[in-house]
């Protein structure tokens, strides 16, 4: 009987043990994108202490005095510029119905790119700036254009230009569809996959500021705002899309198409943690 | 002793004999049927490897050469990227955790 009854207690015990050491991974599980968004600044900021936080949307130029030099230089006659042009003709120029992009956005398109990618309540998903520049031409009887190209690259990048400063101002609204958007978002920025075994975060949340190869990888805070951007690398404009989906075939996995959900969600969740920051895009990248 | 070893000696001979058989077009259907049944796996859970594709390709352009040797190893080896790549979806579900930022 004595023996029975250390048993029962030794079981209690540890039934008890088992709960009091769940409660805490209960908490830490518990999806938070305020504090979410606090750890990441301060993550970036504790490891870069010289860098002043709106300088993080310049990428690898914000990571040492001589790179932020080279940017000062290139700003002056900015690569992108001919994308620019083209994206406000683009923008302007009615479709065939007469309409333009203007009637399909708020503030007719101006200074609104701070508030993409936004939650759709009525659709319940995430809807980028790509995604409903795209809607918007065919709902006015226009092809989609690719998401990868540089079509979209430039409409994307004129909106851009029109919010530069503007702090990016992405909405969680209280809908836990959203929050289960930007919970994935979050998942696949840390999840490793491709053959290399990398996540977005084995780049940019480990290694911002080394080399890989002949390039200087850029911090993860910030990443969005400087979106599209020119690229030495590809001799032209990248969008959002062909940014992540590079990233993934870099890395030996298999891309996902353009606006897939799983995309969609990263972007949320990166714009997300980058709040506060003001938009810098079009950007310019080694 | 003696009996033992030489029908050890025999076995293994047997063995390594049946391993250096080329590989027949049966052969190499059958490792690539297995192979593209991974893959199919590892797309549903979203997480393919483009080496699994390259590979799969290298399978099929040897087997069109007349080639199963090569055909059936790129196959298996097809395989095996394909299994890895669905291994790492699913130790990721929960993995992921360790890396974020708190």
């Amino acid at each position: 009987m004595k023996l029975r009854s250390a048993i029962q207690l030794a079981s209690a015990a540890l039934t008890l043990a088992a709960l009091t050491f769940a409660a805490p991974a209960t908490a830490a599980d518990k999806i938070d994108p305020v504090a979410d968004a606090r750890a990441f600044k301060k993550f970036f900021t504790d490891k870069f202490p010289k860098v002043k936080l709106e300088d993080f949307v310049n990428g690898p130029y914000s990571m040492d005095e001589g790179l932020h030099r080279q940017w000062e230089e290139k700003e002056q006659f900015p690569p992108y510029e001919f994308s620019l042009d083209m994206g406000k003709e683009m923008f302007t120029k009615p479709f065939k119905n007469g309409k333009t992009y203007e009637d399909c956005f708020p503030n007719k398109g101006i200074g609104i790119r701070q508030n993409y990618p936004y939650f759709d309540e009525k659709e319940g998903k995430v809807i980028t700036l790509e995604l409903a520049l795209n809607r918007c031409r065919e709902a006015n009887g226009e092809p989609p254009f690719s998401y990868v190209r540089d079509e979209m690259a430039a409409l994307t990048a004129y909106m851009a230009f029109t919010s530069r400063g503007k702090p990016f101002d992405i909405k969680i609204p209280n809908d836990p569809r959203a929050l289960e958007a930007y919970q994935r978002g979050k998942e696949y920025f840390y999840t490793r996959r491709g053959q290399l075994n990398f996540s977005c975060a084995t780049c940019h949340v480990q290694s911002p500021g080394e080399r890989i190869r002949a390039e200087v990888l850029a911090p993860a805070l910030g990443i969005m705002n400087a979106m599209p951007i020119y690229r030495s690398e590809w001799s032209g404009m990248g969008t959002t899309s062909r940014r992540f989906t590079t990233c993934n075939s870099q890395i030996r996995g298999v891309p996902l198409n353009p606006q897939d959900d799983e995309y969609r969600d990263l972007e949320y969740y990166l714009s997300y943690v980058s709040n506060g920051l003001p938009i810098s895009g079009p950007g310019a990248r080694p | 002793m003696n009996m033992p070893r030489s029908a050890l000696v025999s076995i293994l001979l047997i063995a390594s004999s049946v391993c250096a058989f080329a590989a027949t077009e049966a052969d190499y259907k059958a490792a690539y049927a297995a192979a593209e049944a991974a893959n199919k796996e590892a797309a549903a859970l979203r997480n393919q490897w483009t080496t699994t594709a390259a590979t799969l390709a290298a399978a099929k352009k040897a087997a069109d050469a007349g080639d199963f040797d090569a055909a059936t190893a790129s196959a298996r080896e097809a395989e095996a990227l394909a299994k890895a790549s669905s291994f790492q979806a699913t130790s990721e579900k929960e993995r992921w955790k360790d890396m974020e930022i708190r």
